[in-house]
């Protein structure tokens, strides 16, 4: 953990932030989907926080309303001590240059018109800085930061593999020198073997340019791997947040704990328990009332059906959001 | 494969190129293995190294105008490539059954789920339209779908990916196929939904003494429901090996690679840092001659511009690559 004995200032902090978006259709009725529910949390500088969960349950959603591409319906965020929201556009133009984003699909993410120098250019282009002699110089260095050769400049997306692509996006996530970096599901498509390449690098840059991550994920061994803390999602709501020493002990989320249970161990003696949850998570249009897990919760009560549970903090610095814990 | 009875599929030496404007590349290099009934045999390796060719090649899948194949495929004392098309259509979905990754694109999206299901057996066990549809709402409770006469009237899109996948191995089962060869069946799942699927395949199979190929880039996934596990790369097998054996005991280069590239899920300590390979997985048609792993091996040494043979490692473990050749000081 980076925090010492005095809190430093979170360098990001969403408050009670939501998003609802409606569908649109002309024949059919309005249909609201609620992506992310009243969500708080704190990025302190220079920590990894993970945030894991299945798909649909709003991680990619509440990345993009930390780094303000999408205006919440609900709640604020904070950065570096600016509240995103009321900041006039030019000036929230000039912090973007401190919060970047890395995607998940290396193939979709790039321009497949564009070579790797009119890619990597294009943030300094945008942001009015440098002259040509410059940014070629500036693009060299950052082929070399995510270990690659300068020849790559001249060549497009296409000639290069998955992992290379992944390289090529982390480059230019870091072209403007940020504080923070939102990785997407960044090694999803990634193969095995070239996926630890990729995560070495994060680690790597992260130490040497010292990044703050939120690191989205839905694979919980990738999220251990890289995390101060971790953060899980369900339908839309935080519903634990802890360091990851926490996640070894007991009295977790039942949700956290089934989904630990589901992860498939590359250990052939390892004798897996029965499936703990059975059916699929309900759809976002049709959130339960109380806890949102209950349907799903081996241990639902009467009053899990009826309130939502409280996110409060059950240890230092262990929050979750259950009725019985 | 320990004595008594011959096993239910034998694939010796199978090859599979495609024909495309730069000439034949070849997929699938020279592959053996063989799997007896109620064995689930693990084919394992990273994307393109000709795990699904593999199997689209011993179902007479590809397509024949430009692919290109040889070798043997032993199935219940038939061989299969050179098999009649109209015999392998009667195997086909019948005695061997494929259950896809992708459900949505593996199901037809206009016809509902009953009508589906339904065809197999009329068209397999000659069954009436009412007693097809009958069997077909039986086939779906064993899946654990409840509720079947209303999902049998459903189209696909209004089944979530976990029931759709349920739904395709349901259909694949309906028959009670001998070997059903699963090609990533809970790559696109969720883990809880997955956790569900590899329970209900693993209990399924040893109810019914089927033999599974299970084809995954997942270890995690394979360490739990195989038998035996078969390692491929870049077209070629690279190691076999018992389950607990290979996860034990790797012995090639590329194996050991793989798995301690793979994040382990560890929140006690720091995490170990991850092993990664160096390089990447070569394409079709660039795969350097000898040893295919060579450019990317940490061991790689003069013998490997040769073509590694199979060199025996442990009972029933064998490996192809050179340092563990008889007399060698590297085993």
């Amino acid at each position: 953990m980076p925090r010492g004995e005095i809190m430093p200032e979170p360098l990001l902090e969403a408050r009670g932030l939501s998003k609802v978006f409606a569908t649109t259709g002309a024949w059919t009725r309005r249909l609201h989907v609620a992506a992310v529910t009243d969500v708080s949390l704190q990025l302190y500088p220079g920590e990894t926080l993970g945030l894991v969960g299945e798909s649909g349950c709003g991680k990619s959603t509440l990345g993009r309303l930390l780094l303000a591409l999408i205006p919440p319906s609900a709640g604020e965020v904070w950065f570096a001590g600016h509240n995103l929201s009321a900041l006039p556009p030019a000036q929230l133009r000039r912090l973007r240059q401190k919060m970047q984003i890395v995607f998940q699909d290396p193939y979709s993410s790039l321009n497949p018109r564009m070579t790797i120098r009119q890619i990597l250019e294009e943030p300094f282009i945008i942001h009015g800085l440098g002259n040509r002699a410059d940014r070629r110089e500036w693009t060299v260095t950052l082929l070399r930061e995510v270990g690659l050769a300068e020849e790559a400049l001249h060549r497009y997306p296409h000639e290069f593999s998955g992992g290379q692509r992944q390289r090529l996006g982390i480059a230019r996530a870091l072209a403007l020198k940020p504080q923070l970096i939102v990785a997407d599901e960044p090694v999803s498509a990634l193969d095995v073997s070239v996926q630890a390449q990729v995560l070495h690098l994060f680690n790597e840059l992260k130490g040497r340019l010292g990044l703050t991550y939120l690191f989205i994920s839905h694979d919980l061994s990738v999220i251990s791997y890289v995390s101060d803390r971790i953060a899980v999602m369900y339908l839309g709501r935080i519903v634990e947040l802890a360091p990851r020493q926490h996640y070894a002990r007991p009295g977790l989320h039942p949700y956290t704990e089934a989904l630990l249970e589901a992860v498939p161990v590359p250990d052939p003696a390892y004798r897996r328990p029965v499936p703990r949850l059975q059916g699929d998570p309900p759809s976002p249009i049709h959130i339960p009332p109380g806890c949102p897990f209950h349907p799903r919760c081996p241990e639902a009560e009467t009053i899990c059906r009826e309130i939502v549970p409280e996110f409060r903090q059950v240890a230092p610095d262990h929050w979750l959001s259950c009725h019985r814990r | 494969m320990s004595s008594v009875s011959r096993p239910l599929l034998q694939v010796q030496d199978l090859h599979a190129a495609f024909a495309t404007p730069n000439g034949l590349v070849p997929a699938v290099d020279g592959v053996s293995f063989s799997l007896s009934a109620g064995k689930t045999l693990g084919l394992v390796g990273e994307s393109g190294c000709g795990k699904t060719v593999t199997a689209l090649t011993i179902l007479r899948l590809l397509p024949e105008a430009t692919s290109h194949y040889r070798g043997q495929v032993w199935f219940a004392g038939q061989e299969l490539l050179s098999l009649p098309t109209a015999d392998i259509r009667t195997i086909r979905g019948n005695r061997i059954a494929m259950i896809f990754q992708e459900p949505m694109t593996a199901l037809n999206p206009v016809l509902t789920i009953g009508e589906q299901i339904s065809e197999v057996l009329r068209l397999h066990r000659g069954l009436s339209r009412a007693a097809a549809w009958e069997e077909a709402g039986r086939s779906l409770l064993q899946v654990g779908i409840a509720d079947p006469a209303s999902r049998l009237s459903q189209y696909p899109h209004q089944l979530s990916g976990g029931l759709r996948q349920r739904a395709l191995i349901a259909m694949a089962l309906v028959c009670r196929p001998q070997l059903v060869i699963a090609d990533e069946p809970t790559t696109a799942l969720d883990v809880t939904i997955q956790a569900q699927i590899l329970a209900l395949l693993a209990e399924l199979q040893a109810g019914l003494n089927m033999a599974l190929l299970l084809i995954s880039h997942n270890l995690g996934v394979v360490a739990q429901i195989t038998d035996r596990v078969a390692v491929m790369y870049a077209g070629r097998l690279v190691e076999t090996a018992g389950t607990v054996q290979l996860f034990a005991q790797p012995r090639h280069p590329y194996t050991r690679g793989l798995l301690a590239s793979v994040p382990k899920l560890n929140f006690h300590s720091a995490p170990d840092p991850l092993q990664a390979i160096p390089g990447q997985v070569p394409s079709l048609g660039e795969i350097p001659p000898g040893c295919p792993f060579q450019p990317r091996c940490p061991r790689a040494f003069s013998s490997c511009n040769q073509p590694p043979p199979w060199f025996q490692v442990g009972p029933e473990h064998q490996v192809a690559c050179w340092l563990y050749a008889p007399g060698g000081n590297y085993a």
